[in-house]
């Protein structure tokens, strides 16, 4: 697993950095510009003047002048593209954007104002506008032809108009990008909010908002509190008349299980506007652990409903995927509908991989599932590894 | 974990349900109830009762059934009510799309003589039986005053290849317009194929036509039912078949059958033919009241059984074919089941209230008076004019659409405001049909529990929900017939 922030092993004594948001650069990817670039110095090599904050691996290589950072172990792996953010002194270094990464995706606050069972990234109650602003630096640094973004939280909607903001810079400055915010959806119930964030006219842009059951008592429950189905339903029945890209999660835990077909209907007929349903396995993280005994169960256990719920929609042709799903565990009929999802710096594999034949088009693993796993897993030999179409979709 | 509250918590309290429209049926122990658009789920008994005498309990998996289906809902609760809203709303967005079918009846000519057929004329007198260009222009310029985004125009008979060069004008004359209009615009040849040349393929190729054809089944079957001068209309019809399927594309051919009795013990082989010539579906139609049948009185409510157990036996074999790895599609139930599965109204006229006449379907004859359906056409050939809207020459658009020939029929015969209906469970699947109902029992609402289509949908609708709810396999064909 690959760390994202981290400590510096030294910094430049009593500095005052005159910015958060760096783009790194090097000898081999170095242009005229020097606004908000930080320079990453291979050992011993000359420092070239006019950056605003040069990056070490060693503290011995500092350059004599400017700003520096030297890096901790753990991100030295940082390169030029990448973004990085630094606390005032320097001390604190975050990774933004890593431009090896397919999916990279920006935290935008840890409030929230749901409490999911589940969730794998706690809310915290606390003033974290910097992140958002942090985000608007990125996005004036990464390259125009950045293929693609994506804004988590928290709650990125508690921002308001100041994210429809955001989002119409990344509309403006990342012509090509396409750009996913993950939204519990339920702010879109006020028909203004929903206008304002279609206003951002952006085609490539889409929201995506967890849905846990299909009706209230089952949803509210999942994510902790009352009237939040019903929010949420309304929000994406206004996005979908604002003519909006809407996506549908369901994470599949033991609560949802049971209910897959009932939800997948629900959608089907309810919501068939929407775009795509991702059908999510559990990341055994954050509160998910805390609440083990409610939430954990065997992906083997629920094949049934998930088979259900995935002819419900995908025969009316409602646009299904399967994430985060380990292939051994899937049902052979919904193999056509997993996706390779997990980021690729959670993704390691069980001993049972090694000799798998559907190891490359596995989902493969979430880092934390070291926590818990299936007793399952199996390598899959190689003659077993054609599936067979779901009725009439591989025709 | 205290920071986290039970299921229990969340769970609806108290007992301030309220219950949404919904109908109900029984089937053999069970309880099927529908929600306002039409969506189903099977109760128990039990189950049922406890609905229907509104002591609901705070939280169960009835209540949560109940509610994900929009059966009850809490007061102060919306989204259930902006949901139906939604769905009735697209249930019904075809209305604001009246008439996308625009039938011409380029000639009453045919060289068939089959004995089901009242309408076409053996006759070679051109002068008295083709429609007429200026007939023709009339007629595009009531299809252009039709506000539907998409118009299809249909070209019958008789046997309209025998005015082919009419067809030909007719389709130039759209596609000029079109390129003002913008519609999505699209042909259909309704022929018999015995006249099928070249030069016709190559002109419906070029203009994108798309051709419907008869076929009753297997040649003994076929042949008996439609004669023509040499017994070969089989012959000739498998030919065109095969030869649209290859020109046009498989995409570009559908086949009709006109059911008799003598089809009703042959299901199968009707079947086979159709499945033999690559034809990708089959339209399982009911036996028709119109034209010889009702002359000679032999349309009785005992065919009416007989030809639910052939749809039945039909279903069954279509279902076991695709079980073999066919993908045969049964376009009767295909209709239902889009109203029952999905929120699109399919537009399919016999199975649509408020009718689909007029509204879906408008005709316009060779000699230029327009039909408000196929079978008015029929009626009046037999000399009953009570669904003549009109003529060409005289009306427009908006005079036709609301005659009082149109707009009676219409309003007597609205399924939600008719006896029976209003009350029934598959009110949403089914329609108001004022043609047959009108050719049957001699209004345009009938009475329904006396009604073979009555009778014969509610039969059909009770098969598909039983197959859906029981078999799996059965389950998800039909989901993917309905998601087509
Ligand atoms: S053994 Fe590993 S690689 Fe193979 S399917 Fe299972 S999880 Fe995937
Ligand atoms: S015709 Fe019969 S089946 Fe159809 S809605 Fe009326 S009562 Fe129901």
């Amino acid at each position: 697993m690959i760390s994202l922030r981290g400590r510096a092993s030294d910094f430049g004594p009593g500095q005052h950095l005159d910015r958060a948001v760096w783009m790194v650069v090097d000898r081999d990817r170095l242009t005229p510009q020097r606004h908000g670039r930080a320079y990453k110095l291979r050992d011993c090599e000359e420092a070239p003047p006019g950056f605003g904050l040069y990056l070490v691996d060693d503290a011995r290589f500092a350059p004599r002048d400017g700003a520096w950072i030297a890096l901790p172990p753990l991100l030295r792996y940082v390169a030029a593209g990448d973004v990085i953010s630094a606390s005032e002194s320097g001390e604190h270094v975050r990774v933004l954007w890593r431009a090896g990464s397919p999916n990279n995706s920006v935290l935008l606050t840890e409030r929230c104002d749901h409490y999911c069972l589940m969730c794998s990234q706690p809310p915290k109650e606390r003033d974290d506008d910097w992140l958002l602003d942090n985000a608007a630096e990125l996005i004036r640094l990464l390259p125009t032809s950045t293929p693609g973004i994506g804004f988590t939280g928290g709650e990125p909607t508690i921002y308001g108009e100041r994210l429809i903001e955001l989002l119409r810079l990344c509309r403006n400055l990342l012509p090509d990008a396409g750009v996913h915010v993950l939204s519990n959806g339920r702010r879109f119930a006020n028909f203004g909010f929903a206008r304002s964030w279609a206003s951002v006219d952006n085609p490539r842009m889409m929201v995506g908002i967890p849905l846990y059951g299909a009706e209230p008592a089952l949803h509210d429950y999942v994510v902790q509190s009352e009237g939040a189905f019903e929010d949420t339903v309304r929000g994406i029945v206004n996005l979908g008349e604002v003519g909006q890209r809407i996506e549908i999660r369901v994470v599949i835990h033991q609560q949802t299980a049971p209910a897959l077909p009932e939800i997948a209907e629900y959608i089907a007929r309810n919501l068939p506007f929407v775009e795509q349903v991702a059908l999510m396995g559990l990341e055994m993280m954050g509160f998910a652990r805390a609440n083990v005994k409610d939430v954990w169960i065997d992906p083997l256990d629920y094949q049934p409903e998930l088979r259900e719920a995935v002819s419900l929609l995908a025969l009316r042709r409602v646009r299904t995927m399967i994430y985060n799903h380990q292939l051994c565990l899937l049902d052979r009929e919904l193999w056509p509908f997993a996706v390779r999802s997990i980021s690729d710096w959670k993704n390691e594999y069980h001993a049972e991989c090694t000799d798998c034949s559907a190891r490359d088009r596995c989902g493969g693993f979430f880092f934390s599932a070291k926590y818990k796993v299936s007793e399952s897993i199996r390598a899959i030999p190689a003659a077993e590894t054609q599936a067979p179409a779901l009725l009439s979709l591989g025709r | 974990m205290s920071r986290f509250r039970g299921a229990e918590a969340f769970a609806a309290s108290g007992d301030d349900w309220q219950l949404l429209p919904f109908r109900f049926e029984r089937l053999n122990g069970r309880v099927l109830v529908t929600n306002m658009v039409g969506e189903h789920l099977v109760l128990s008994g039990e189950d049922f009762e406890v609905l229907a005498t509104g002591e609901l309990p705070a939280d169960s998996d009835l209540v949560r059934r109940l509610r994900a289906k929009q059966v009850i809902k809490r007061s102060g609760e919306r989204a259930p009510l902006s949901l139906l809203a939604l769905k009735a709303r697209t249930r019904h967005a075809r209305l604001a799309e009246s008439t996308g079918l625009h039938i011409f009846v380029v000639s009453l000519r045919c060289e068939h003589s089959c004995p089901y057929c009242q309408v076409s004329r053996q006759s070679e007198d051109r002068d008295r039986y083709d429609m007429t260009l200026a007939t023709a222009e009339r007629g595009l310029d009531m299809t252009f005053r039709s506000p539907s985004r998409s118009l299809k125009i249909e070209f019958q008979g008789g046997e309209p290849l025998l005015n082919f060069g009419l067809i030909e004008e007719v389709v130039r004359q759209a596609e000029v317009r079109n390129r003002d209009e913008g519609r999505d615009l699209g042909f259909v040849i309704a022929s018999n194929l015995a006249l099928l040349s070249d030069e016709v393929l190559d002109f419906c190729a070029r203009h994108n036509i798309h051709i419907s054809t008869s076929l009753d089944g297997p040649a003994d079957l076929h042949n008996r039912n439609r004669p023509r001068p040499g017994r070969d209309s089989w012959e000739r019809a498998v030919d065109g078949i095969r030869r649209v399927r290859e020109t046009l594309g498989v995409d570009h051919i559908s086949a009709l059958m006109t059911t008799t009795k003598r089809s009703l013990d042959r299901v199968r082989d009707i079947i086979d033919t159709y499945v033999d010539l690559g034809l990708r579906g089959i339209f399982l139609r009911p036996l028709s009241p119109y034209g010889f049948a009702i002359k000679t009185k032999s349309y009785s409510a005992y065919d009416a059984e007989r030809w639910i157990d052939f749809y039945r036996e039909g279903l069954g074999y279509i279902l076991e074919l695709n079980r073999q790895g066919l993908d045969l599609t049964e376009y009767f139930s295909t209709v239902i089941l889009r109203k029952m599965l999905t929120n699109v109204e399919p537009g399919y006229v016999d199975l649509m209230s408020p009718a689909g006449i007029g509204i879906g379907a408008l005709v316009y004859n060779y000699d230029g008076s327009v039909y408000a359906s196929d079978e008015g056409r029929m009626l009046a050939e037999m000399g009953d004019e009570t669904f003549r809207l009109g003529h060409l020459e005289v009306d427009t658009y908006e005079s036709i659409m609301t005659s009082e020939a149109l707009l009676a029929p219409l309003e007597e015969s609205f399924a939600l405001s008719a006896p029976m209906c209003s009350d029934c469970a598959f009110e949403t699947y089914c329609g108001s049909d004022p043609v047959y109902h009108y050719a049957t029992s001699g209004d345009f609402l009938g009475r329904k529990s006396e009604s073979d289509f009555c009778r014969r949908n509610m039969a059909i609708f009770k098969h598909l929900i039983d197959l859906y709810e029981n078999d799996e396999f059965a389950r998800r064909t039909f989901l993917s017939w309905a998601g087509r």
